[in-house]
């Protein structure tokens, strides 16, 4: 037997492209706008959404039969922050500098959309392994619209790659910057991530006509 | 066994104990932890004050590298000549004078108390360095620093740090690029104590003039810039009459 069924597989799968998180369902935007200044971050962001999200889904998941449906939503809110919670005083009394880096985010975790719907569309109706599952599909497609939109608004708003000045060194004027380049400072504002993101729906649905609603 | 979860009683235990088992959960990571955190937080704050002195371990242009966690505790005692609490007109000596808190300080001030100003006199190469705390308001969240300062009161080297500015933009004032402009920047403007102004529009972007009292600032932070200009200002003027007395001893 596969450690993976078909269907198991497309739990993984699916959020990464026909039904990501962002472009399609449109959730977690807000941290999406907030934090993709620089890829480091991006990526700091995907993998803690991550981590919460599969633990998350797992404890939703185990407790589904006796969580009273009049306050589920409270439940799950419980659940998210004591994560975040326990899982920032471990880093901090044993990885200081990781905590530090990710203090930021601790808050906008507990806030992200992405989790709390999935707890309430799937971790409240499947067993905790299939909820898992579906923790990391999820984390996973909204990790990846994180990194290309961390990706383009370092690039082009700062001219760094991970905080390597992959075009030259735009105040010695070397590399690009030497025939007249300029680093796009509006790059670095909350509304140009709007608009990439933007880009990605439509560069998404162009490729695949199905996405399209009919209004 | 079919529990029926709609009843109200059966919401209400489930509440209930939720929030014990979540609380007490809470509770023992919190305590159980918290001498390993603060322990932490003390070893970085002696790394803070030896950065802005330029005891550090960077090793490229780009990088902040403090000392290392194992010998922060031995350079300190060794660079630190002396940590001293003004009160008022009252300068005492006191060994863990980094440990107070900057802002119940503040908020002791301002119920009418005379407030405690912590300062650190290191000592490097035979030259002395006053190195001031300092505590403000970015965007978002707190910003503090440490600022250390040569005998004619001009920035030896800085430190700056958040607690929750934007990354990427306020978040870069703990950058080395950005902490390396104020070096050589005098917090006096003639015989007026005008700090270092984070500088839109500052025609000086490799900062090479050193007698404006700006440097740089950063694209897309401006609140966090002038929270930063702000926070210098204020502290300068907490610390003048010190100040004063460093300069007349020159």
């Amino acid at each position: 037997m596969a450690l993976l069924s078909k269907k198991d597989t497309s739990l993984i799968l699916d959020p990464l492209a026909d039904n990501n998180p962002i472009t399609i369902q449109v959730l977690g935007i807000c941290s999406a706008l907030a934090i993709t200044a620089e890829l480091k971050a991006s990526i700091v962001m995907a993998l803690s959404v991550m981590f919460v999200l599969g633990m998350g889904n797992v404890v939703i998941s185990l407790m589904r039969n006796i969580i009273p449906s009049k306050i589920r939503i409270i439940v799950q809110l419980v659940v998210v922050a004591a994560l975040v919670i326990m899982v920032d005083q471990v880093l901090k009394a044993f990885a200081y500098e990781l905590s530090k880096t990710l203090s930021v985010f601790v808050g906008l975790i507990i806030t992200n959309c992405i989790i709390m719907g999935r707890f309430e569309a799937f971790a409240l109706a499947n067993g905790p392994w299939r909820s898992f599952l579906d923790g990391i599909g999820n984390s996973a497609g909204y990790g990846l619209i994180l990194i290309i939109i961390g990706f383009f608004r370092e690039l082009l708003g700062s001219g760094t790659l991970l905080g390597f000045k992959v075009l030259g060194d735009p105040i010695e004027k070397t590399g690009l910057y030497a025939i007249g380049y300029e680093n796009n400072g509006f790059m670095l504002l909350s509304p140009m991530a709007l608009i990439v993101v933007g880009l990605i729906i439509w560069v998404q649905r162009s490729r695949n006509k199905a996405l399209i609603e009919e209004n | 066994m079919a529990v029926n979860t709609d009843k109200n009683s059966y919401t209400v235990i489930f509440a209930a104990v939720m929030v014990v088992i979540v609380g007490s959960l809470l509770a023992f990571f919190a305590s159980s932890l918290s001498e390993k955190i603060q322990e932490n937080e003390r070893l970085e704050k002696q790394q803070n004050i030896l950065y802005a002195m330029g005891v550090n371990d960077n090793v490229d242009e780009g990088s902040v590298n403090f000392v290392s966690t194992d010998k922060v505790a031995d350079e300190f005692k060794k660079y630190i000549k002396e940590q001293l609490v003004i009160e008022g007109d009252k300068i005492t000596k006191d060994d863990n004078a980094y440990l107070i808190d900057l802002k119940k300080q503040e908020t002791e001030a301002k119920a009418g108390k005379t407030r405690k100003l912590p300062l650190f006199i290191g000592e490097k190469d035979g030259s002395k360095y006053y190195i001031i705390p300092m505590r403000g308001k970015g965007l978002w969240d707190a910003i503090w620093g440490f600022v250390a300062l040569d005998n004619n009161l001009v920035v030896k080297g800085v430190y700056f740090d958040h607690k929750g500015e934007t990354p990427g933009l306020g978040a870069n004032i703990k950058q080395r690029y950005f902490m390396d402009d104020f070096t050589g920047e005098s917090i006096l403007n003639g015989t007026e104590y005008a700090g270092i102004e984070v500088a839109k529009g500052n025609n000086d972007p490799t900062n090479e003039i050193k007698d404006d009292n700006e440097v740089d600032a950063l694209a897309g932070a401006t609140i966090t810039g002038n929270g930063l200009s702000t926070m210098i200002k204020e502290s300068v003027k907490l610390y003048k009459s010190y100040l004063e007395s460093i300069r007349a001893k020159n």
